[in-house]
């Protein structure tokens, strides 16, 4: 399935994925962030149970340093 | 003495908040907010480095989210949209962290806000249960209106972001301070100690600053220049000035006794 992460259009062998697996696959483990799939907030808590679908378009963001 | 600031029911002991932008290094950046003895400290948005720099260290292993209230920012953001959906981010990615500084910029090359847009941002954002330290223009009425509009603290620029230009229209500035019910900072523009001491001899409740301190030639030297500015300027201020004369005839020392 195709998913565009922050821009980017990004192909994936898996037909299962979840936020949570993707997280996993970017070695974004541990880090502080948030997601947004298609414009809506995936909380942390739902990570696991949000299945992600061809087409998908994510935004991950975190916190950097600013005025 | 204790004179605190109180923003949104929390109280802080340093009337100096700053940015965590344009240093050198993480490094650079602890120090000079260490020096600055900032409590509120701003951070921004943004899209995090996917595939690669998995082990760098990030802004956060140096500013823990324990030790200091972040204020995340919207800076970048032209639209009322994009600010909200920014700060939507911002509040899940700091588990619910409410307090947040607003700004919608009008113009990439001034960065002067658009208050059409901050206001409208304003409103959703304030109905969505977040804790507003809003960045605005020094216009009276927009402060007036966006304290109505249930922000927690008023941030009027004392000149153009990153300019470094001082205090410009202190007058305003007055203006603003004397009809809030909430706390008045300026945000933008102060370039060096004496703007911030004149600012808050003004009676502003604090200061929002970044480039002052990283732009400085020595910027931990000059976060400890701003800590003691902004205490001494809030000191003068409780205290109150002597009265200006453009001449006395009361001299310090006492006219009589003099030797003949």
């Amino acid at each position: 399935m195709l998913i565009t992460i922050n821009g980017k259009p990004r192909s994936f062998e898996a037909a299962n994925l979840s936020v949570a697996d993707l997280v996993q696959h970017l070695e974004l483990v541990g880090k502080r962030l948030a997601i947004e799939r298609n414009g809506e907030i995936v909380p942390r808590s739902q990570f696991e149970a949000t299945q992600l679908a061809d087409g998908d378009k994510l935004e991950i963001v975190g916190a950097v340093g600013g005025g | 003495m204790s004179d605190l600031l109180k923003i949104a029911d929390k109280t802080y002991h340093s009337r100096l908040l700053v940015g965590t932008g344009k240093y050198k290094d993480f490094t650079e950046t602890r120090a000079a907010i260490d020096a600055s003895g900032a409590e509120i400290i701003t951070v921004a948005i943004r899209r995090t480095n996917i595939g690669q720099n998995a082990g760098e260290p990030s802004l956060l292993d140096f500013l823990p989210p324990e030790e200091f209230t972040y204020l995340p920012n919207t800076a970048g953001c032209y639209s009322a949209d994009d600010a909200v959906r920014t700060l939507r981010l911002a509040r899940e990615l700091l588990d619910g962290h409410k307090l947040v500084k607003l700004e919608v910029l009008g113009d990439p090359n001034t960065l002067y806000p658009n208050m059409m847009e901050t206001l409208a941002a304003a409103k959703t954002l304030v109905k969505d249960g977040f804790d507003v330290m809003v960045y605005c223009s020094d216009d009276p009425i927009i402060a007036k209106q966006l304290e109505e509009i249930g922000c927690v603290a008023v941030m009027p620029l004392a000149s153009l972001i990153g300019s470094g230009m001082g205090i410009l229209n202190p007058w305003n500035l007055q203006i603003i301070i004397e009809n809030a019910k909430v706390p008045v900072l300026v945000d933008a523009g102060v370039g060096t100690a004496s703007d911030a001491a004149i600012a808050m001899e003004l009676g502003c409740q604090g200061i929002l600053m970044n480039t002052a301190i990283a732009a400085a030639g020595n910027p931990v030297l000059m976060a400890g220049a701003m800590k003691k500015a902004v205490e001494a300027g809030r000191e003068a201020y409780l205290a109150g000035r002597m009265p200006k004369k453009l001449y006395s005839a009361s001299p310090s020392s006492p006219t009589s006794g003099l030797i003949s």
